[in-house]
C-alpha cells in the first residue's frame, strides 16, 4: 500500500514537472454561468491538464475582473458599459466581445392566472406601481405581486433598459437575488409577475406574450421577442489563434458547443 | 496501528507540596514568567480590540466621501433607494425603518415566549429536564440562518398566502417570525441565567407570606430579575437586527415603509439585506459602494448603542445577583 502511494506520488511529481499546467480563469455573470460551466466541464475532459475555474459573481464583477487582469474571460449577460471600457483600457486591457448565445428575458405569471399577454407599456406600468391589480389588465380582481431581480443583476439591467426604459420601479417591488428564486416566488404566489431567463421556463410558471410575441427559440434567436439579449464572453484583445482562450471562445460554434448551449436552455446563434 | 491513550493526571499535582517561599532563582523565573504571560495576554487582547477599531475606522472612512457629497440629511430622510438609476438616489430611511420594523416585531413574538420558557426552565421543571432542555434550545442558535431562510421561502411563505390570504408570503411577518425563532435561544438562555441566579430565599420568603406560585413568579421573581431579562431582550434584538441571510430571503426586499404601519403582510427591506445583496456588483470606487458602507455605519452605530444598553443591564443583573 505504502509503496503504491510513494510510486504514485513520484509519478505525479514527474508528470507534473514535465507538463506545464495551463490555467483558464473565467469570471462574471450568473446567467452565463451555466454555459461557462458546461464548456469548462467539456474542456476538462478533453484537456485533462487544463486548470479551469468558473466564478459566478455577476456581470459587473466580470468586467472589473477582466480590467484588473484577474481573469482570462469575463462572462457577461449585457454589453460592457462605457465606464467599464474606459477602466479596462486605462489598465491596458482591450475588451473584445464574443456573442455565444441569445437569452430571452421571459415575463412569467402564476399558471392559474388567465392573463396571457401584456404589452411592454403595461408591464412597465405594473413595475412602476401604476397598475396594481390584475383586473386593470383584463385579469381577475387580485393585487399584483411584482417580483424583480435585484438591481445588481444583468437580467435586471436588460429588463430595466428594454421594458422599463429606465423609468424607476415602484416601492412595492420585491427583489430576489437569483433566477431560481424568482421562479420559486412566481410558482408559489397566485398574484405574482416576474421575469426569468428562458432557461428557467417550465410548466410551473406561465410565460406570457409580450407585445403579442411568445418567447420561444425562434422569436428570441431572431430578435423578434422584445426582451431578447445576447450573452457575451469578453476577452483581452482577440484571443491568439490556437490558444486555450481562443478555443474556449470559439467552442460555441461547434456542434458540441451548440448542443451544450441548448441543453442549458439558451438559444444558440448557429444553425446546424 | 497502535494507539496509545494520553495519560492524564487528575487531582492535586505535586505543586501542592512545594513550600510557599520561593528560592531567589525561582522568584526571578516566576517574575519573568508572569510578565511574559501578561505581555502575551495583552498582545492577544490588544489585537482583538485593534481589529474592532480598524473595522470601525475602515467602514467609517469608506462612507465619508459619499456622505459629504450626498448629504447626511438626505441619506437619512429620503425614502427612494435607486442605486443603479442614471441619476442614483440613496435614501436609506426605508432600510433603517425596515430593520427596526422586523426586529421589533420579532421581539414582540419572541419576548413573551422567551420569558415564559425561561421561567419554565428555571422554576418549574426539574433540574434533570432543564439540563437537557436548555442545551437543546441553545442548539436552535446553531442552525445556519440560510436553512431558516429556505424554510421561510419554501414552507412558511406559501403557507401564509394560503392560510391568511396574503398577496405575498415573503413579507415583514415572515421575516419577523423566523427572526423571533432565531432570537429565542439567546433570550431564553440569558433570561434563564438571570432568573436562576436569584437566591432561594427570595422565593421562600414569598411562599411563606402565602403567595401562590403564579404570584411569586409575576410579582417577585420576574421583577427581581428584570435587569437580566432586559439584557436578554436587548441581546435578542441585536441578533435580530444584525441577521442578514434570513431577512434577505424572507422579507421580500421591497423598499417601502408599510402603509398602514401595522400591516405586517407587506414586504420590507432591511439594511443588512441591502448590503449583502448589492455589495457584489456595486463597482469599487463608485457612489453605490460607499452608500452601502454608509448603511453599514448606521447599522454599526445601532448595534453599538444596543450593546452598551445590554452591557449596562447585564452588569446591573450581576450586581443584583451578587447582593441576594
Amino acid at each position: 500500500m505504502q509503496k503504491m502511494l510513494i510510486s504514485a506520488l513520484l509519478f505525479s511529481l514527474l508528470v507534473g514537472g514535465s507538463v506545464q499546467a495551463q490555467t483558464l480563469q473565467i469570471e462574471g455573470s450568473t446567467t452565463v454561468g451555466p454555459i461557462a460551466d458546461a464548456f469548462a466541464e467539456y474542456f476538462k475532459r478533453v484537456y485533462p491538464d487544463l486548470n479551469i475555474t468558473v466564478k459566478k459573481t455577476g456581470s459587473g464583477d466580470g468586467a472589473a475582473a477582466l480590467a484588473d487582469g484577474r481573469c482570462d474571460i469575463a462572462t457577461m449577460s449585457r454589453f460592457m458599459k462605457d465606464k467599464e471600457f474606459k477602466d479596462a483600457v486605462g489598465n491596458g486591457v482591450y475588451p473584445v466581445a464574443h456573442v455565444v448565445a441569445m437569452d430571452g428575458v421571459c415575463v412569467v405569471v402564476h399558471p392559474s392566472n388567465p392573463v396571457g399577454a401584456l404589452t411592454t407599456a403595461q408591464i412597465r406600468d405594473i413595475y412602476a406601481g401604476k397598475i396594481t391589480n390584475w383586473s386593470q389588465v383584463g385579469g381577475p380582481s387580485m393585487p399584483i405581486v411584482v417580483i424583480s431581480r435585484d438591481t445588481s443583476s444583468g437580467t435586471y439591467e436588460t429588463f430595466d433598459e428594454i421594458v422599463m426604459a429606465k423609468q424607476p420601479m415602484g416601492p412595492g417591488v420585491e427583489y430576489v437575488n437569483a433566477n431560481p428564486q424568482a421562479h420559486a416566488r412566481v410558482k408559489t404566489t397566485q398574484g405574482a409577475i416576474g421575469y426569468v431567463g428562458i432557461g428557467f421556463l417550465d410548466r410551473e410558471v406561465k410565460a406570457i406574450m409580450v407585445d403579442q410575441v411568445a418567447p420561444n427559440r425562434q422569436t428570441i434567436a431572431s430578435g423578434v421577442y422584445p426582451v431578447a439579449r445576447p450573452l457575451f464572453l469578453f476577452t483581452n484583445g482577440y484571443p491568439k489563434l490556437g490558444s486555450m482562450v481562443h478555443r474556449f471562445c470559439a467552442f460555441y460554434l461547434t456542434e458540441k458547443g451548440q448542443e451544450l448551449v441548448e441543453a442549458k436552455g439558451f438559444v444558440p446563434l448557429t444553425a446546424y | 496501528m497502535e494507539s496509545r491513550g494520553l495519560t492524564l493526571t487528575l487531582g492535586p499535582s505535586d505543586d501542592r507540596r512545594r513550600p510557599l517561599a520561593l528560592t531567589p532563582r525561582e522568584d526571578l523565573l516566576g517574575f519573568i514568567g508572569s510578565y511574559l504571560g501578561r505581555a502575551v495576554l495583552f498582545l492577544i487582547t490588544g489585537t482583538s480590540v485593534l481589529a474592532v477599531l480598524l473595522i470601525l475606522l475602515f467602514v467609517i472612512l469608506r462612507s465619508v466621501p459619499f456622505l459629504r457629497d450626498f448629504g447626511v440629511g438626505e441619506f437619512l430622510t429620503s425614502r427612494a433607494w435607486r442605486p443603479t438609476a442614471d441619476e442614483p438616489v440613496f435614501g436609506a430611511l426605508t432600510l433603517i425603518v425596515g430593520s427596526l420594523y422586523v426586529s421589533i416585531a420579532a421581539l414582540l413574538f419572541a419576548v413573551p415566549v422567551g420569558i415564559l420558557a425561561a421561567v419554565f426552565l428555571s422554576d418549574i421543571v426539574s433540574w434533570k429536564i432543564r439540563n437537557v432542555a436548555k442545551p437543546v434550545v441553545e442548539i436552535l442558535a446553531a442552525i445556519p440562518s440560510v436553512a431558516y431562510g429556505f424554510f421561510a421561502v419554501l414552507v412558511l411563505a406559501p403557507w401564509m398566502q394560503r392560510r391568511f390570504g396574503f398577496s405575498t408570503g415573503t413579507n415583514a411577518l415572515n421575516a419577523s417570525v423566523i427572526l423571533a425563532i432565531m432570537a429565542l435561544p439567546t433570550i431564553i438562555s440569558v433570561a434563564e441565567d438571570a432568573i436562576s441566579a436569584l437566591g432561594r430565599e427570595l422565593r421562600e420568603a414569598s411562599y411563606s407570606l402565602g403567595a401562590t406560585r403564579l404570584e411569586t413568579m409575576t410579582k417577585v421573581v420576574i421583577p427581581a430579575a428584570h435587569s437580566g431579562i432586559i439584557a436578554a431582550v436587548v441581546l435578542g434584538m441585536m441578533r435580530a437586527i444584525g441577521e442578514t441571510m434570513v431577512v434577505w430571503m424572507a422579507s421580500g426586499n421591497a423598499t417601502q415603509i408599510p402603509h398602514p404601519w401595522w400591516d405586517l403582510s407587506q414586504s420590507i427591506r432591511t439594511m443588512t439585506a441591502t448590503i449583502a445583496g448589492e455589495m457584489g456588483e456595486a463597482p469599487e470606487g463608485g457612489a453605490h459602494r460607499s452608500a452601502l458602507f454608509a448603511v453599514g455605519v448606521v447599522l454599526l452605530l445601532m448595534t453599538f448603542v444596543l450593546n452598551i444598553v445590554s452591557e449596562y443591564f447585564l452588569s446591573r443583573a450581576k450586581k443584583a445577583a451578587g447582593k441576594s
